[in-house]
C-alpha cells in the first residue's frame, strides 16, 4: 500500500513526457482524477474480475434472443441433462434451461437496476431536504425514515407485493420502497456534514440560491458514498426479486426469471438436481459481480475506508 | 441519559403509532372485500351488509381504525377469516417456532462470524484473511433459499443424513426438532455470519490500531491479553449493533427459509396468509413483527448507549 501514491505521481508526472503535444501536457484537473481512479480500481484484481462477469451477465441479457426462445417446448426432450443441443439441460416442459437463464437475466437485471434508480429517484431528494434545510423538514423525513425501517424488508416486500399484485412493474415499486430508508440516510448524513464546508458558506455569500448550492456544491460532493450505495442496493434487489417471484409473489410463469426457475426445479429436486443450481449460481454470480464491483468502487473512492 | 431514553423511548412509540396506521391503511389497501371474504361463496347482499354491520365495516375509518388500535392493544387481533381460529393464539403457536429458528441462526451465525473476523484482522494479508473476505463476500451474494435448496439436496436427497423438511416440537422430541432446525439454520445463520464476520473484522482492525492498544502492548502485556482484554471488548460493542441491524434480514429470512423446509413459523403464516387473502392474520403478524422488531432496536439501542457513552452525549446535543 504504501507504494500506491508513489506509483500515481509518477505516472501523472510521466504523462506530459509521452504526450508531445503542448495543448495535451496538462489535461484538465476532472479528467486527471478521473484517470487516477480508474487505474486505482484496475489494480484491484477482484473488482477487475466483479467487471467482467458483470459485463457478461449483462451481454447475456442484451443478446439473450441469440440463445433460442425461453419457450418452445419439447415434450421429447424433458428434464435432460447438458447436451450439444441444450448446453445446460430441459426443464419439466423440456424448454432449454440456457436460454431461460438469459431470457431471466433480462428480468434480474431490470429489477436491480430499475429498483435502484427508483429508490435514489425519491430518496436522494429527501435526503437533500433533510440534512439541508433541518428543523421541521427533516423532523418528518427522518420519521417517515424511522417508519420504514420499523418493517423488515421482507414483510414490506410481502406487504406491498400482495396490495399491488404481482408483475415486474410491482416487485421493482417493491424493492425500490423498501431501499428508500438508506438513500434517505445515507444522502442526509452527506448534506448535514457538507453544508458546513467553506465553500458553501462562498456560495452562500455569493448569492447563490438553494437550488444552485445543492446542484452545483453538494450533490457532487455526495456522489461517491451515494454510488457505493448504488452498488450494495442493486444485489439486494437482484436477490429480492428472486425471492419475491420464488414465492409467487413476482414475476409471473410464463416469463422466465431466476426466482420462478427455482420455485419451479423445486418439484424435481431428485430427478433434475442441475435444474435447481443453474438459476442459483446465476443468481450468486450477479449479486458477487456487483458487490465486488461496490467493495472496488469504494476502495477506490475513499481510500480511507480500506484503512 | 434520563433524557436521552425518554427521547429515543418515544421516538419508537411514535413509529409504533404510525406503523400501526401503515399496516391498518395496508390492509385495506389489498385488493378484495373482506365482508365479502368473510361471507364466503354466498354473495347475498343481505348477509353481506349484516357482516358489514356486524364487524362495524360501515363506521367511519378513522372509528375503525381507533377501534382497531385498542383491540390491539389488549391484545385481540381478530379472527382468521380462512380457519375462524383466533389470531392472537394462532400467533402465540407459531411464534416459538420462528424465535428456536432464530436463536439457532444466531448462534450459528456468531460462532463463524466472530472468530473468523478476529482472525482475519489478526492475520491480515494471510490466506486466513482472505479465505474469510471471500467467504464474508460469497455469503452476502448467495441467496439463503438457493443455499437451503442446494443444501437439501446435497444433504437430504442424496446423502441421506438429515430430514428436507418438516418440524417437530422441541418438547416433544429434542432430537427430531434439531435434526430438523439444524438445516435452517445452517442456512439462515451463514448469511449473518457473513456480515459479522466482515464487520468484526474492520473494528478489530480499528481498535488494534488505537491508542489504548499500543498503551497495553508498552506495558509488556502478551498478546494474548492485548487481543482478548482490550481490543476484543471494544470490538464487541460494533458487533451489539451490527445484531440490531441484521434482525431484520433475519426476520426476512425466516420467511422464506420456513417456507422452503416447511417449518410452520412466523414466516410461512404470513406468506400462507396473502396467498389466501387471510387479512386478519396478515395484519396481526405484520403488527407483531414491527412491534417486536421497533423494540428489539430500541433495546439494542439503549444497551449500546450504556456501552459506549459517547453516543449519549452527541445523541443529546443534536
Amino acid at each position: 500500500m504504501t507504494t500506491a501514491p508513489d506509483g500515481e505521481r509518477g505516472t501523472t508526472a510521466a504523462a506530459p513526457m509521452s504526450q508531445p503535444g503542448p495543448a495535451m501536457a496538462v489535461p484538465p484537473p476532472r479528467q486527471r482524477r478521473s484517470r487516477r481512479l480508474l487505474k486505482r480500481f484496475f489494480r484491484r484484481r477482484l473488482s477487475v474480475f466483479g467487471l467482467v462477469v458483470l459485463l457478461l451477465i449483462l451481454s447475456l441479457a442484451v443478446f439473450a434472443p441469440l440463445f433460442g426462445s425461453p419457450s418452445r417446448n419439447d415434450f421429447g426432450a424433458v428434464l435432460l441433462g447438458p447436451s450439444a443441443a441444450h448446453p445446460l439441460g430441459t426443464d419439466d416442459l423440456g424448454r432449454d434451461t440456457l436460454a431461460r437463464i438469459a431470457y431471466g437475466a433480462r428480468v434480474s437485471m431490470q429489477a436491480g437496476v430499475m429498483a435502484t434508480l427508483l429508490a435514489m429517484a425519491v430518496g436522494v431528494p429527501l435526503g437533500l431536504i433533510a440534512g439541508y434545510y433541518r428543523g421541521w423538514a427533516d423532523l418528518v423525513i427522518s420519521r417517515f425514515t424511522d417508519l420504514l425501517l420499523a418493517f423488515p424488508f421482507l414483510i414490506l416486500a410481502v406487504g406491498l407485493a400482495a396490495i399491488l399484485g404481482p408483475s415486474l412493474r410491482n416487485v421493482v415499486i417493491a424493492l425500490g420502497i423498501s431501499a428508500l430508508p438508506s438513500f434517505i440516510r445515507v444522502t442526509r448524513g452527506e448534506v448535514l456534514g457538507l453544508r458546513e464546508q467553506d465553500y458553501v458558506a462562498g456560495a452562500v455569500a455569493d448569492g447563490a440560491g438553494d437550488g444552485r448550492i445543492l446542484s452545483r456544491y453538494v450533490l457532487p460532493n455526495a456522489i461517491s458514498p451515494l454510488l457505493v450505495q448504488a452498488t450494495v442496493t442493486v444485489p439486494e434487489a437482484i436477490i429480492g426479486e428472486s425471492v419475491l417471484s420464488f414465492l409467487g409473489l413476482g414475476v409471473q410463469p410464463p416469463t422466465p426469471s431466476w426466482g420462478t426457475m427455482l420455485s419451479a426445479a423445486q418439484t424435481f429436486l431428485t430427478q433434475a438436481p442441475l435444474l435447481a443450481v443453474w438459476p442459483g449460481v446465476a443468481i450468486a454470480l450477479a449479486a458477487l459481480s456487483f458487490n465486488l464491483v461496490g467493495d472496488g468502487l469504494r476502495d477506490t473512492l475513499d481510500p480511507k475506508a480500506t484503512s | 441519559m434520563a433524557s436521552y431514553l425518554l427521547r429515543r423511548v418515544g421516538t419508537s412509540a411514535l413509529v409504533l403509532l404510525l406503523a400501526s396506521i401503515v399496516v391498518f391503511v395496508g390492509v385495506r389497501a389489498l385488493p378484495g372485500d373482506a365482508a365479502v371474504a368473510l361471507a364466503g361463496e354466498e354473495s347475498d347482499p343481505v348477509a353481506i351488509e349484516q357482516i358489514r354491520e356486524k364487524y362495524g365495516l360501515n363506521d367511519p375509518v378513522p372509528v375503525q381504525y381507533f377501534r382497531y388500535l385498542g383491540n390491539s392493544l389488549q391484545g385481540d387481533l381478530g379472527f382468521s377469516t380462512r380457519t375462524g381460529l383466533d389470531v392472537s393464539e394462532i400467533i402465540l403457536d407459531r411464534l416459538p417456532v420462528t424465535l428456536e429458528l432464530a436463536l439457532l441462526s444466531l448462534l450459528v451465525g456468531l460462532l463463524i462470524g466472530i472468530p473468523a473476523g478476529i482472525l482475519a484482522a489478526l492475520r491480515r494479508g494471510t490466506w486466513i484473511d482472505n479465505t474469510s473476505n471471500a467467504f464474508g463476500l460469497l455469503g452476502l451474494s448467495i441467496p439463503n433459499f438457493w443455499l437451503g435448496l442446494v443444501l437439501i439436496l446435497v444433504v437430504s436427497v442424496q446423502a441421506g443424513l438429515l430430514p428436507a423438511s418438516g418440524y417437530v416440537p422441541f418438547f416433544e422430541s429434542p432430537v427430531a426438532n434439531l435434526e430438523r432446525m439444524l438445516l435452517p439454520a445452517i442456512v439462515l445463520g451463514t448469511g449473518l455470519s457473513a456480515v459479522l464476520m466482515r464487520q468484526m473484522r474492520s473494528a478489530m482492525l480499528e481498535t488494534m490500531s488505537a491508542d489504548y492498544v499500543r498503551t497495553a502492548r508498552s506495558k509488556g502485556l502478551s498478546e494474548r491479553q492485548v487481543v482478548l482484554v482490550h481490543a476484543l471488548r471494544n470490538s464487541l460493542v460494533t458487533v451489539v449493533t451490527v445484531l440490531g441491524l441484521q434482525l431484520g434480514a433475519l426476520i426476512s429470512g425466516a420467511v422464506i427459509t420456513e417456507q422452503i423446509f416447511v417449518i410452520p413459523g412466523f414466516g410461512k403464516l404470513i406468506v400462507d396468509g396473502v396467498f389466501t387473502r387471510d387479512y386478519p392474520v396478515i395484519q396481526g403478524v405484520a403488527l407483531v413483527t414491527v412491534c417486536g422488531y421497533v423494540l428489539v432496536n430500541l433495546l439494542v439501542d439503549l444497551t449500546y448507549s450504556f456501552l459506549n457513552p459517547r453516543i449519549r452525549v452527541s445523541g443529546g446535543a443534536s
